[in-house]
């Protein structure tokens, strides 16, 4: 059975979009969370640990998330993973710098 | 940003964050203070690997192409060691995984994609395009490339060979793409402008030479 | 190296889970080894937190596309080329 992530030749896929899109602040931030906790200084995942828990995300997720967000979900997971952080954490944090941006 | 659990972040101007956010940007940023508040990472790790993604731009490959279009001693040395080329052009590749140069001529047109993510040769041509990284692009490119090409511009004849590379593993390739005919007396430096991005992945070729007009 | 270039291969048909880098549309189909890598570690088990030994060999396995895609409407002369871990393939009799 053809994993999503596994896409050479996926039928029905249609024309490609040519836009060009600048990398947003949020993009730029992934990239750079995932390249310091890969870098040979810090050894924290390694990429084909990224790549794996993108390949584990739910084939409706892996579809309709952008690139950088699947990144986002499997840096999150990771981290969990490797009880370096707790959901809770994270949800909690995210409230909390929520309540910081509406003062 | 943080609460300021004194771990320097005095020093350095907060990151600009845009308004605009996916749930997912939010948990970025989240996973971004909690792992600085723990020091699993320093603001200074997320500062330097944002300024060497952004660093990273197409004309580090262009500089290669149009000196191997020049100086075929240095084509032969850039295919069979791309990293010792680069280096003499002041290209420092060693902390980055394997590359591989493969080289368009009258008879074989390469083009390359990851099908299975969107592995790209980052350390010479910057970021990837987002259509590189689409799922349709992946899809289509290893079976029906010359569709794919068509989409760009370019349409190849049937005494081609087009040759698709899926980079699923460590090594990572850059198309060295045909000299655009009639630029046989155009300066090294006019050449860089004319290698475009597309023409290292292989999706399209370079443009021919501009104007008439070479003063 | 158990693969030299020149070889005829064919990629195995197995249906592993896990992270694996050979992806479906090769798996089961035959082809010629165009290059040789040399050894990385294998993702495979790099993908878990292991490190990945033994390193395994890299191949650069050639396709043509006639083989690889029932329809495929290109020219009988495209060819494919995708990096193949040697545990992945298995030698094929006769010739290109």
């Amino acid at each position: 059975m053809t994993r999503v992530h596994d896409r050479g030749g996926w039928p029905g896929a249609g024309p490609i979009d040519r836009q060009e899109h600048q990398l947003a602040d949020w993009e730029l931030l992934a990239d750079a969370l995932v390249q310091s906790l890969a870098s040979p200084h810090r050894g924290i995942i390694r990429i084909d640990e990224l790549r794996r828990a993108i390949e584990s995300l739910p084939s409706p997720d892996y579809e309709s998330l952008s690139y950088y967000e699947r990144w986002i979900a499997a840096v999150e997971r990771l981290m969990i993973e490797k009880k370096i952080v707790t959901r809770e954490e994270i949800d909690a944090k995210v409230a909390t710098l929520g309540e910081e941006c509406r003062e | 940003m943080s609460q300021g659990h004194g771990h320097g972040h005095d020093e350095h101007a907060p990151i600009r964050h845009d308004g605009h956010s996916s749930p997912l940007a939010r948990r970025a940023r989240a996973l971004e203070a909690l792992l600085t508040e723990k020091g699993v990472l320093t603001p200074a790790d997320i500062r330097s690997a944002i300024d060497a993604l952004v660093s990273r731009t197409p004309a580090d490959g262009a500089k290669l192409v149009a000196r191997a279009w020049v100086d075929p001693a240095f084509k032969a040395r850039l295919l069979a060691d791309p990293k010792a080329a680069a280096a003499e052009l002041g290209i420092d590749l060693t902390s980055y995984a394997r590359l591989g140069v493969v080289e368009n001529t009258d008879k074989v047109h390469h083009v390359v994609v990851c099908t299975l993510c969107s592995c790209y040769p980052r350390m010479l041509l910057g970021p990837p395009p987002a259509w590189y990284k689409s799922l349709n692009y992946r899809a289509r490119t290893v079976a029906d490339p010359r569709g794919v090409m068509r989409e760009f511009g370019l349409e190849l004849p049937p005494k081609v060979e087009v040759r698709v590379l899926d980079s699923t593993a460590d090594m990572r390739y850059l198309v060295l793409p045909r000299r655009p005919p009639g630029t046989e007396h155009v300066s090294e430096a006019e050449l860089r402008s004319l290698v475009t991005r597309d023409s290292m992945i292989g999706v399209s070729d370079p443009p021919a030479a501009t104007g008439s007009c070479l003063t | 190296m158990r693969f030299r270039e020149g070889d005829r291969v064919r990629v195995r048909a197995d249906d592993r889970a896990g992270h694996v880098r050979t992806p479906a549309y090769i798996r089961g189909k035959s082809g010629w080894v165009a290059a040789a890598h040399g050894e990385f570690r294998n993702p495979e088990s790099l993908a878990y937190g292991d490190e990945g030994l033994p390193k395994q060999p890299l191949y650069l396995v050639g396709f043509r596309q006639t083989d690889v895609w029932p329809r495929y409407p290109g020219r009988p002369t495209d060819t494919l080329y995708v990096d193949v871990y040697e545990h992945w393939l298995s030698p094929e009799e006769g010739s290109a």
